[in-house]
């Protein structure tokens, strides 16, 4: 049915990973670096899905479903954080909230 | 070239596409919608992987309610352009040497990870498309304690969420 090697979803899993990594290190807005969190879960799910289709296993799509379930709960925990530190701080900018920062 | 080939071409298109788009975004709506084109781009590749059922709960879930979250929380707060700041020098010369070993580590494991599918493909995977009823079996049999546990996850979560955004009395 697949016609499509198995490496190319890899190769595109790791790319998106990447783009991943540059968003979260390379934005300013902590709801855009959030979303590049989102971008990489998304990316190792390309992979999950793949290794399943390539060993003929279906515990790759159980732990796909997995992985949603808890980035859904992340993005519901971490969103409320957000919204706190919007109002306490009035900025989204990351660089300003050095409260912490040595 | 075979349809699923362009199929696949097209979505691995618009879903990098997309990530790029997510990056140069000025504005956090643009870089949201940019995320749900990745997103549904993601779920037409499940359905060439035979994962219907995937890329069922990756339209509903993701692109339907963790994005809406974000865009609703971008629009709660008025999130307006992004602040340009300079960034530091640990960042210059410790950063970038390290965001290249990572790429060459990703480049490593991908060519292994080919060899090592190549050999799995040999040994004679099913190729038809995993049904839900196969993987409900799974989730409700071999995976059930794990599943019950996300529904306290999910609890907790919305305990914690409504606690950190409560208005202070």
């Amino acid at each position: 049915m697949s016609t499509v090697p198995i490496s190319y979803y890899l190769a595109l899993s790791g790319i998106l990973f990447g783009l991943g990594v540059v968003a979260f290190v390379f934005k300013r807005n902590i709801i855009t670096i959030f979303m590049s969190i989102e971008l990489m879960l998304n990316a190792v799910n390309l992979a999950f899905v793949a290794f399943a289709r390539a060993l003929g296993q279906l515990d790759g799509l159980v732990f796909v479903f997995f992985v949603i379930v808890v980035a859904a709960a992340e993005v519901a925990v971490g969103l409320a954080i957000v919204i706190m530190l919007a109002q306490n701080r009035e900025s989204l900018n990351v660089e300003r909230m050095n409260l912490l920062k040595f | 070239m075979s349809v699923q080939l362009l199929m696949f071409f097209a979505c691995a298109l618009l879903a990098v596409g997309g990530a790029v788009v997510l990056i140069l975004a000025r504005e956090p709506i643009h870089s949201a919608l940019a995320l749900i084109l990745v997103m549904v781009s993601l779920a037409v590749l499940y359905l060439l992987l035979g994962a219907p059922f995937i890329a069922a709960v990756q339209i509903i879930v993701y692109a339907g309610a963790i994005m809406v979250l974000f865009v609703f929380v971008i629009m709660l707060l008025n999130a307006g352009v992004e602040e340009r700041t300079d960034y530091s020098k640990i960042a210059k010369f410790a950063g970038v040497p390290l965001a290249f070993f990572l790429l060459l580590e990703i480049a490593h494991w991908l060519y292994h990870a080919e060899a090592g599918a190549a050999i799995a493909n040999g040994a004679g995977a099913p190729q038809e498309a995993a049904s839900t009823y196969t993987l409900s079996e799974l989730l409700f049999r071999q995976y059930l304690f794990p599943f019950e546990a996300t529904s306290i996850l999910i609890l907790i979560a919305i305990l914690g969420a409504l606690v950190l955004a409560r208005r202070e009395e």
